[in-house]
């Protein structure tokens, strides 16, 4: 099981009935392809930074999804089948948090490192105060 | 070379200006250059977003062009994580790929 995240933009001619029923119908592929849908997010009524399909606004709709490749295989080619859908695009979030725990990892040690430095010039200072504050 | 490193105010430039015997032009000259951080770096921003546009979007130029380095001072690392960030926004029309012609 990975972690993807699946963004599509719905035609903005499209009511908003129509629009929760494609998102709940999408929901239901991904269970059917043995998927768990994390969280749905709608990122509401945007401007287009291009024209896609003859269109300059869209309903961006963001899926968090767990599953395997077969899930974002059959994810995919609905999307692709549904007319109000003008664009998809399909990320695997995997290596994006393993580089932000990276990050964190890294920034913890340094953060670590400098403490380990800095109390040795200077030890007199910060704990007389500490200790009256103890008291 | 303290003082401009340092980013001294405006204030301490006139007097530096008599100090040194270089001259009238060479004071003036002088390094002026604002010390460039890597954004991603200073703030802690671990995840660069493709979906956040209004911070991607600063390191594009007006046609729609990926900013260098040199110009943003972002780190090699944060660099090519935002290359990516840009790129994926592209792709989903959040961002042009030519803006403006």
């Amino acid at each position: 099981m990975r972690n993807y995240e699946m963004m599509f933009i719905v035609r903005p001619d499209v009511a908003d009935d129509d629009v929760q029923k494609l998102i709940a119908q999408m929901e239901g592929v991904v269970a059917g392809a043995g998927g768990k849908v994390d969280k749905v997010e709608k990122m509401g009524r945007r401007r287009l930074a291009y024209r896609v399909h003859k269109q300059r606004e869209g309903f961006y709709v963001l899926f968090h999804v767990q599953g395997t490749g077969d899930t974002v295989k059959e994810f995919e080619r609905r999307l692709k089948v549904t007319d109000t859908v003008i664009k998809h695009m399909t990320i695997c979030t995997d290596e994006i948090l393993q580089r932000a725990e990276k990050f964190k990892a890294l920034r913890a040690k340094q953060e670590a490192k400098r403490r380990r430095s800095k109390p040795a010039p200077a030890p007199a200072a910060p704990a007389q105060p500490v200790e009256n504050a103890q008291v | 070379m303290p003082g401009p490193r340092e980013g001294s105010p405006q204030g301490e430039r006139p007097p530096r200006r008599e100090g040194p015997p270089g001259g009238p032009g060479g004071g003036r000259k002088q390094y002026f250059r604002r010390r460039k951080v890597c954004k991603f770096c200073s703030e802690k921003i671990d995840v660069i977003d493709y979906k956040d546009v209004r911070m991607v979007s600063e390191f594009v130029a007006e046609r729609g062009k990926i900013l260098p380095r040199r110009l943003t001072g972002t780190c090699s690392t944060h660099q090519r994580a935002l290359s990516e960030a840009i790129k994926r926004a592209r792709n989903i029309a959040l961002l042009p790929f030519a803006a403006g012609g």
